[in-house]
């Protein structure tokens, strides 16, 4: 049996409106030369060395072992420097089931990583709760818990798969400004800030870079 | 053999000529200190590259290739994004201490450099006792580490510098047993005269036996020192996470990172230094066409040439061999590496009496 | 059969015996059941010293527990059905941990479960769900609602006390609370995220330097609830929560369900199924060890060792994924044979995976078995007697590296295993090194029934026609298979509808956890991981 695989065109990799738009609302109001380069050199930096942590809970984390195994060789991105401390990791797959015991856990973990900080969340399980969202015990989706910033469905998805979400992710930190402007930070503190964990003020720590955290006033 | 110390000679002549003495050494210092620190972190990127690559090749696969032409730019982007990364500060720890730490290991990695004889008239400082300073400096990283693990407040951390306490205090004492041998048999603690002794032939081949187990028992326990696997216990990825720096990010992580590389560029410095000639070039007594034709390679080049293939060494030891368990490490140490370290200087010693060297 | 009629009338003359798929069934009230239990285990003509599960039932009116018991010396089999005394909001049944040792765990699950409190049972806590879980889930009442539990946003309440309720002489029963660490204990939190975990299990380690003192295993970090699913789900549909429990031995978890509905069913597969389905087992029993033979070398530090290992995994995925469509969650075998035909290139794939199988086993050999490092790491370490994996109901490959021939394709041969020649790879070190070596034979073997098979795939149908909406008489089934890991059982309970009443899977993970904490004491930490390792635990699998 003969199988011809095509690659993604460069054109339908680009198509990606989410970041398109992204795109769109960072660029509004111009940038200033030295500073816009020096955000491209590090963004350059940043999408182009994403460490993940050493995460997983099922099957998608076997998925993920054989990502970084001699054929699909994750290496080649320089995503294999995987990290076991989450003080030292850039993103976290989140590769598998969570369940009510480990969201707490899970959640820990995203808390304790240095930003800049992203999530994929891996798996059918991890985007809605998968063939398990009736269980009593499972959390429907993890964007419950943590932002998103990539949904990769599967069940598991496949390690190229796995490539074209961490590309996807890659592709989006590439976007984001480090100095001044509207970054993607903002809308992650309004998610932390909506949910609320005992004992971490995550307001103040994003009022320290200058933003005032806004009252909010729905309660 | 092209001697490179003209050159810091005719800069030194130039500035003196300048400006008053005082300030000329001022300058050459900062200018030292400052090329140093560039050599440090190139080295240092190269270093994680080539274990990526060589790990790569060991495990069958192509490792880094999409950053840059062969994947080469693949550590500067890493450096780039850890520089930039968010620096966690916790409660409950001694700030102090936990800031501290990553510079003490940076500090001794650093000071070792000063007396590696990078090339010909191409070293910081030469004094009398070169490789006893060495030994001294290395032993400061040791406190870091303990440090670190001690001010993060966490299990994994206190059990991981426990362990690499015991570990580098243990495996430090085969080093300089090692060391020792080889400085009977140079007759000197000066890195230049050591280097100098191996002009015709270098030590491995001239003091055979003795030497070759001096080896052995140096990269073994070198390998131990810079707590590489198989003897990466304090840092035990499986065991403790990421043992005594699990709770450092950013940059202070980024520092244990480079001085493991930079250790592991020590170690087998001194390796090349002791056993093969350090910066001089490959020569075979009586083959003086040969030896002509050594002699075009800089001496710079040899150096680190030597340096990063007995690293390529270590860097095999640690994608091959599984990782020992602490007792195991301390009975190694204790029950055979120093007793044979120290018969070794006792045959060293017989073979320097009786001349039963080249 | 006499022996047992007599036990039992001498013990308790009103507990009553059936047959019940093929096996005896007791039911014994709780009053008589803890000296019933050391009779079936004691008295050497029946010799119960295997507990394969506990499964609770819920059947409104009553409560209770359904306990499989096996002999190893004779090969036989009983259920023992013991109803629970009091009300639903505290029922009561006698334990027996202090007979099976596993049966300590198997109790937790049921409590868990059903809120049957165990009495005499050292470690009365939840196992699965967080201390403060509202309800019993499998409680047919038990409210399924998001509301009733929600989501968790703070850490989960720790204590370092469990309860143990103990009978008073006047038949009072009260709970007693027994600490698990002291105050001095210095307590390491491994887990739920740790690299050597293999998932997401928590150990709480009480160490003494480098010593570890005690272990307290936490499970339910990927407890899914696949029992309270699949009672809500259709015969078929439940398949597939099998491939995503032990995602390793999913082909043989199919084909053992697949068995059980179809004996239930009296439906007759053709030989081309099964001859599929055996071979479909074996490859992924070689991929199975290959990874375990990965993560075990890579949890000790030899990381080069997974690559080599995956090579072959990979060549195996590829075999399944031509036929199967999946690299993983293949969902293959069904009721009635397999879902699709065997790929045209099957048999060729096979016959070269066949060719370099013996070249890389020989690699591996080289490459960890005899190095140095690696011996002393593995011998010696973690050492499991057989009466101790009895007892813990330790079985797969790390049963037989104890000296206990549990493989169920030898021992309760289904399928067209007894036709098959192949041996039973036993050692008796009872190490972690045996239970690698173990696996690494049982890699040779599995080639050796896939090259018996491979050139003999008879022609046929591959599914047999089954009706639309799959229905089961009302009974009770249980049926064993042998996974990647070890014994699989599963407990069936129909009441005639299209769904299951109730579904208990025995896994083979849940013991080699529970017997973790006996392995380590005073070991060290490193040899935690070796055991953990070797035991190769998937805590999906145990979790479910």
């Amino acid at each position: 049996m003969e199988v011809t695989a095509q690659g993604v065109p460069y054109e339908a990799f680009k198509d990606n409106e989410y970041i398109e738009s992204l795109v769109k609302e960072l660029q509004e109001n111009g940038t200033n030369v030295v500073v816009g380069s020096l955000d491209k050199l590090i963004n350059w930096g940043r999408s182009n060395s994403l460490w993940p942590l050493t995460f997983a809970t099922s099957c998608c984390g076997i998925e993920f072992v054989s990502l970084g195994a001699a054929r699909y060789d994750m290496a080649r991105f320089g995503w294999e420097v995987a990290r076991s401390s989450p003080r030292q990791a850039d993103f976290i797959m989140v590769a598998g089931t969570i369940v009510h015991r480990m969201a707490p856990v899970l959640r820990r973990l995203y808390d304790q990583m240095a930003e800049p900080k992203y999530v994929i969340a891996t798996g059918a399980c991890a985007v809605s709760g998968g063939p398990f969202r009736n269980s009593y015990h499972v959390v429907k989706g993890v964007d419950q818990i943590i932002p998103v910033d990539v949904y990769l469905p599967g069940c598991p998805p496949r390690p190229e798969a796995m490539i074209y979400s961490i590309m996807q992710l890659s592709r989006k930190v590439k976007v984001e400004r480090f100095f001044g402007g509207v970054n993607r930070q903002q809308k992650q503190a309004d998610f932390l800030r909506e949910h609320p964990v005992e004992g971490v003020n995550d307001a103040a720590d994003f009022n320290t870079d200058g933003r005032q955290a806004p009252v909010s006033d729905k309660q | 053999m092209y001697d490179l110390s003209v050159i810091t000679e005719a800069i030194h002549s130039f500035l003196t000529g300048l400006v008053p003495t005082w300030l000329a050494v001022t300058l050459e210092c900062v200018m030292i200190g400052v090329g140093l620190l560039l050599a440090y972190s190139l080295l240092a990127l190269f270093y994680i590259y080539y274990e990526r690559k060589l790990c790569a090749a060991i495990q069958c696969r192509l490792g880094p290739n999409r950053v840059g032409p062969w994947g080469l730019l693949q550590s500067f982007a890493d450096m780039f994004k850890i520089l930039i990364k968010e620096l966690i500060s916790l409660n409950h720890t001694d700030k102090f201490l936990f800031a501290l730490a990553p510079y003490l290991v940076i500090l001794a990695s650093m000071l070792a450099f000063a007396v590696l004889p990078w090339g010909n008239g191409l070293q910081v400082i030469d004094f009398n006792i070169g490789i006893f300073f060495l030994l001294a400096v290395s032993s400061i990283g040791v406190l870091g580490i303990l440090l670190a693990g001690w001010s993060s407040n966490n299990k994994f951390t206190l059990i991981g510098a426990l362990r690499s306490g015991a570990q580098m205090v243990s495996y430090e004492l085969s080093i300089s047993l090692s060391v020792i041998t080889m400085v009977c048999f140079a007759g000197s603690m000066s890195v230049g005269d050591i280097v100098a002794e191996q002009a015709d032939c270098w030590f491995i081949f001239k003091a055979h036996v003795p030497a070759i187990i001096a080896f052995v028992i140096y990269m073994i326990a070198g390998t131990a020192e810079t707590n590489r696997g198989p003897f990466d216990l304090p840092e035990a990825e499986s065991e403790l996470t990421a043992g005594y720096h699990t709770e450092y990010s950013g940059i202070h992580f980024g520092f244990f990172y480079l001085a493991e590389y930079l250790n592991l560029f020590i170690v087998s410095g001194v390796a090349a230094l002791l056993f093969f000639g350090g910066w001089m070039p490959f020569h075979i007594p009586g083959w003086d066409a040969f030896n002509h034709v050594m002699d075009y390679i800089p001496s710079v080049l040899w150096f680190i040439g030597k340096a990063i293939a007995l690293s390529g060494i270590i860097i095999w030891f640690k994608w091959t061999f599984p990782r020992l368990r602490i007792d195991q490490v301390l009975a190694m140490e204790w029950k055979y590496l120093m007793p044979i370290g120290l018969f070794n200087l006792a045959l060293m010693t017989c073979c320097i009496v009786f001349g039963w060297h080249f | 059969m006499a022996t047992l009629q007599e036990t039992i009338a001498k013990i308790c003359p009103t507990a009553t015996v059936a047959e019940v798929d093929g096996a005896p069934m007791i039911t014994v009230d709780d009053a008589h059941w803890h000296e019933l239990a050391k009779a079936l285990r004691d008295n050497g003509d029946l010799a119960m010293d295997y507990l394969v599960t506990i499964a609770g039932f819920d059947h409104v009116d009553t409560m209770g527990c359904v306990y499989y018991l096996m002999s190893t010396a004779h090969n036989t089999n009983l259920a023992v059905t013991v109803n629970a005394t009091g009300d639903r909001e505290k029922p009561f049944i006698h334990s027996v941990a202090d007979l099976w040792a596993v049966a300590g765990l198997y109790e937790r699950e049921v409590y868990d479960f059903y809120g049957i409190i165990f009495i005499g049972n050292p470690d009365m806590r939840r196992l699965f769900l967080s201390i403060d879980w509202e309800g019993y889930p499998l409680r047919k009442d038990y409210d399924c609602s998001p509301e009733a539990n929600p989501v968790p946003a703070d850490n989960e309440r720790q204590s370092d006390f469990t309860t143990t309720w103990v009978e008073n002489p006047d038949g009072t029963v009260e709970a007693k609370q027994v600490e698990v660490f002291s105050p001095q204990d210095f307590v390491v939190n491994i887990g739920p995220q740790h690299p050597a975990t293999h998932g997401v299990l928590r150990f709480r380690t009480a160490v003494d330097g480098e010593t570890i003192k005690k272990i307290d295993v936490y499970m339910g970090y990927i407890h899914r609830g696949i029992e309270k699913l699949c009672e809500q789900q259709g015969y078929p549909q439940t398949l597939h929560y099998l491939d995503r429990m032990d995602y390793f031995s999913a082909q043989n978890y199919h084909h053992g369900l697949c068995m059980l509905y179809e004996r239930a069913a009296g439906i007759e597969i053709s030989r081309r199924a099964q001859v599929i389905r055996v071979m479909m087992d074996e490859l992924s029993r070689i991929a199975s060890h290959c990874l375990f033979m990965g993560t075990f070398c890579m949890d000790l530090g030899a990381t080069s060792m997974l690559f080599y290992t995956l090579r072959v995994r990979e060549q195996i995925l590829d075999i399944m994924e031509r036929t199967c469509g999946a690299r993983m969650t293949f969902n293959y075998d069904c009721i009635g044979g397999v879902m699709q035909d065997l790929d045209s290139n099957f048999q060729h794939d096979v016959k070269e995976l066949l060719k370099v199988l013996p070249a890389n086993i020989k690699e591996y050999k080289k490459v960890f078995v005899g190095n140095v490092i690696a011996r002393n790491r593995m011998e010696g370490v973690g050492i499991l007697s057989r009466e101790d994996a009895i007892s813990y109901g330790v079985t797969g490959p790390n049963g037989r590296a104890s000296g206990w021939a549990c493989d169920i394709r030898k021992w309760r041969p289904y399928s067209i295993y007894s036709e098959l020649d192949f041996e039973e790879v036993i050692r008796t070190e009872g190490d972690a090194m045996a239970r690698f070596k173990v696996r690494l034979d049982e890699i040779e073997q599995s080639a050796r029934i896939l090259e018996q098979l491979v050139d003999n795939i008879p022609e046929g149908e591959h599914l047999v026609k089954v009706p639309k909406l799959f229905k089961l008489p009302a009974g009770q089934w249980f049926q064993l298979c042998e996974g990647c890991r070890g014994v699989f059982g599963m407990h069936l309970e129909s009441d005639g509808g299209t769904k299951p009443a109730r579904l208990k899977f025995a896994t083979p993970s849940m013991p080699a956890a529970g017997v973790v904490d006996h392995l380590t004491r005073g070991e060290k930490i490193a040899d935690l991981i070796t055991i953990g390792g070797s035991m190769d635990y998937i805590v999906p699998d145990m979790d479910r």
